[in-house]
C-alpha cells in the first residue's frame, strides 16, 4: 500500500490543525458556519437527514449505531426535544474528541446547530468530562461567540429556529460515557444506565425525545452538510484513530474509515520504538478485544473488526510492544472495570471485584494453576448477565488473553509458586 | 457556605428544566469555595436546591471528583490507565510520593498537595499525563516532577 493512499486531504483535522480555529473570525474565513447558516435557512430537516443517511455516518462514540436512524426515531410532533452531546470522553486510549474541541472548538459548535435545526431542538446540554477543563474553557468562549454572531439563541442565522447551547460538566465517572447513565447524570443523579426500551429519542432527558451525540460524530455533519455525501464518503470517508501506547508517534490520525491496522500504527504513528516488535493492539479502546500480530492487516472499520471478534468502539489504538507483560495490561484493564463499575447489577459489581482479586494474587506470586480456569468461568458468567456495556466488556479482552497469551499466565503462576517455596 | 455561594448555584438550577440537574455543577460550586464537601457543606447545597440531603450525599459520594474528605491545596491526579502505565507511568507516580512523602489518596502533612491516581484523562498522546489542579501537563518524567511540584504553592 502506498503512504499517499493511506492519507489523502484531510477533511477534520485540517481544522484541529490550522491556527486560531478557536476564533470565529479565522473559523469563518476557512468557510466555517456556511453549512449550519444553510441546514437552518435553506434546507429542510428531511434533506439534511437524507444528507447524513447517505454519508453512512455512524457513531464515533462507541457504539457504532447510524447516526441518521437515531435522528430518524426523533419524534418530529414532539413539542420539546433535546440535543445531548456526549463528551465525556472516558474510554482508556481514546483523546479525538478532547483534540477536537480544544483545536477547532466551533466545528463542534457549528455540528450541534445542524443538529439541533434539523431534529428541532431549542435546547442543547454538552456533557464534558470535567477533566477537559482547557477544553472547557475553549467551548465556552466559542459558544459565546457564536451567541455574539446570531448563531446560538434566538433566531440564529435569521430563521426562525431557537438553539441554546449551556456546558455541563461532568464530575468523574466512567460509565457517564454511556449514553442512559449520561441522561441519569445531567438530571443530577448517580450516572446508572437505564433499562432501554424506551431508548432517549423515544425518553430521554427529563423523558423527552432526546438525541445523544458523540462530539465527533457532530463535527463530522458540517463537512457532510458542506462537502455533500458523495464527496465526503470520496474522501475516507473520513475518520479519527487515537494512537497511542507504545509507538513513535502516538496522536490523532485522520485516516479513511477501513484504513488497516498496520498502516494506522507504522505509517501514521511511525511504528514501533527503536528496537521494539509490535504485540498487540486495543482496537478501540480498552473494551474492545486486543488484536496481535497475525491481525495487522485488518481493515478499522466497524463490519471488518466485527468480523474480527472485537470492535471498533471509538477508535482509539493502544499498541503494546514485546515489553508489554499482558498479564500486567489485562490486571490493569480489570481494575479500571472495578472502579468505574457503578455497582448497579451484579455479575459486573461482584465479577469485576473477584477477577481483580484473582489478577492480584497472581501478580504478587500467589497465583494457583486452577485461577486460569476460574478466571474464564467468571468471564462465562459475566457474558450476557451484565446491565451494561461496562460489564460485558471485560470477558472477550479476558478470554482472549487466557487463549492467546496462557504462556505468560502460566509463567507468572510457576514463577510465584516457586518464591513461596 | 456563603450568599454567594447560594447565589450561582441558585443562577445554575435556572439553566436548567428540573433543579436537581444542577446538582453536580452546585457541588462544585460549593467544593470550591469550601475546599471539600463536609457534611455541613452538603446540607446546604441540599437547602439551596430543596433537595433531600441523603440525595446530596448519595451523589456526591459516586462520583469521583467530589472531596468528601479535605484535601491538599492542589490536587495532583497522575494518569495511570493503559498508555500511560505503557509509557512509565509508575515511575512518575513513585517519584511524587518520595518527593511529597505521601502514598496515593493521601495529603502532604503541609496541606500543599494531594496526591490521586486518575483513570484515563483523554490525553494519551501526552503520556504520561499529569493533571495539577486544572492545569495539564504532558511526558512528564520523573526527573520533572520536583520542578513541576515547584510550580504550586
Amino acid at each position: 500500500m502506498t503512504t499517499e493512499a493511506a492519507m489523502p486531504e484531510s477533511v477534520l483535522l485540517r481544522w484541529v490543525r490550522a491556527e486560531g480555529m478557536a476564533e470565529i473570525e479565522q473559523y469563518r474565513r476557512a468557510g466555517g458556519y456556511d453549512a449550519a447558516r444553510r441546514a437552518a435557512t435553506e434546507l429542510t430537516p428531511d434533506q439534511v437527514i437524507e444528507m447524513v443517511a447517505a454519508s453512512g455516518l455512524r457513531g464515533k462514540g462507541g457504539a457504532g449505531f447510524p447516526a441518521a436512524q437515531k435522528w430518524k426515531f426523533i419524534p418530529k410532533a414532539a413539542p420539546v426535544k433535546y440535543v445531548v452531546v456526549n463528551g465525556d470522553e472516558g474510554e482508556p486510549g481514546t483523546f479525538k474528541d478532547r483534540t477536537l474541541i480544544e483545536g477547532c472548538p466551533h466545528l463542534l459548535v457549528e455540528g450541534i446547530l445542524i443538529a439541533a435545526v434539523t431534529i428541532g431542538a431549542r435546547k442543547v446540554y454538552i456533557y464534558l468530562r470535567r477533566e477537559f477543563y482547557r477544553g472547557r474553557r475553549l467551548l465556552e468562549a466559542a459558544i459565546a461567540q457564536a451567541r455574539e454572531a446570531g448563531y446560538v439563541g434566538e433566531r440564529i442565522f435569521g430563521s426562525d429556529h431557537a438553539v441554546e447551547i449551556v456546558v455541563h460538566s461532568g464530575a468523574g465517572a466512567y460509565i457517564a460515557g454511556e449514553e442512559t447513565a449520561l441522561l441519569e447524570s445531567l438530571e443530577g443523579r448517580r450516572a446508572m444506565p437505564r433499562q432501554r426500551p424506551p431508548f432517549p429519542a423515544q425518553a430521554g432527558l427529563y423523558q423527552q425525545p432526546t438525541l445523544v451525540q458523540n462530539v465527533e460524530t457532530l463535527c463530522h455533519l458540517p463537512v457532510i452538510v458542506g462537502l455533500g455525501p458523495d464527496r465526503y464518503k470520496e474522501l475516507g470517508p473520513p475518520a479519527l484513530f487515537s494512537v497511542s501506547g507504545a509507538v513513535a508517534r502516538p496522536g490523532v490520525y485522520e485516516a479513511p474509515l477501513g484504513v488497516t491496522l498496520r498502516s494506522l500504527i507504522f505509517e501514521h504513528a511511525g511504528g514501533m520504538r527503536p528496537g521494539r516488535r509490535f504485540k498487540a493492539a486495543f482496537p478501540g479502546g480498552s473494551s474492545s478485544v486486543f488484536l496481535t500480530e497475525a491481525d495487522l492487516d485488518v481493515k478499522m472499520d466497524p463490519d471488518s473488526l466485527r468480523q474480527a471478534g472485537t470492535m471498533l468502539g471509538s477508535a482509539a489504538v493502544i499498541v503494546m510492544d514485546d515489553s508489554a507483560d499482558m498479564v500486567e495490561v489485562m490486571a490493569r484493564a480489570v481494575e479500571f472495570y472495578r472502579d468505574e463499575s457503578c455497582g448497579k447489577c451484579t455479575p459486573c459489581r461482584e465479577g469485576t471485584v473477584w477477577i481483580a482479586q484473582i489478577f492480584e494474587r497472581i501478580l504478587h506470586g500467589r497465583g494457583r494453576t486452577e485461577d486460569l480456569a476460574l478466571l474464564d468461568s467468571i468471564a462465562a458468567g459475566m457474558t450476557g448477565t451484565c446491565f451494561c456495556p461496562l460489564g460485558e466488556s471485560v470477558p472477550p479482552g479476558l478470554v482472549a488473553s487466557l487463549r492467546l497469551f496462557r504462556d505468560e499466565y502460566e509463567r507468572r503462576i510457576a514463577v510465584g509458586a516457586v518464591h513461596v517455596c | 457556605m456563603t450568599e454567594r455561594a447560594r447565589e450561582e448555584i441558585r443562577r445554575l438550577a435556572g439553566l436548567y428544566e428540573h433543579r436537581q440537574s444542577a446538582l453536580l455543577p452546585a457541588l462544585f460550586v460549593a467544593q470550591q469555595e469550601a475546599g471539600y464537601l463536609s457534611p455541613e457543606v452538603l446540607e446546604s447545597v441540599a437547602e439551596t436546591l430543596e433537595l433531600p440531603l441523603t440525595e446530596v450525599t448519595s451523589v456526591a459520594s459516586f462520583y469521583g471528583l467530589f472531596y468528601l474528605e479535605p484535601v491538599g491545596r492542589h490536587v495532583v491526579h497522575v494518569c495511570t490507565n493503559l498508555s500511560c502505565m505503557l509509557n512509565g507511568c509508575q515511575r512518575v507516580l513513585s517519584r511524587m510520593q518520595e518527593v511529597m512523602g505521601v502514598r496515593p489518596g493521601e495529603t502532604t502533612p503541609d496541606g500543599r498537595f494531594s496526591l490521586r491516581t486518575a483513570e484515563c484523562l483523554g490525553a494519551c498522546e501526552e503520556a504520561p499525563a499529569v493533571l495539577v489542579d486544572e492545569d495539564r501537563w504532558a511526558a512528564v518524567t520523573p526527573e520533572e516532577v520536583e520542578p513541576l511540584l515547584d510550580r504550586y504553592r
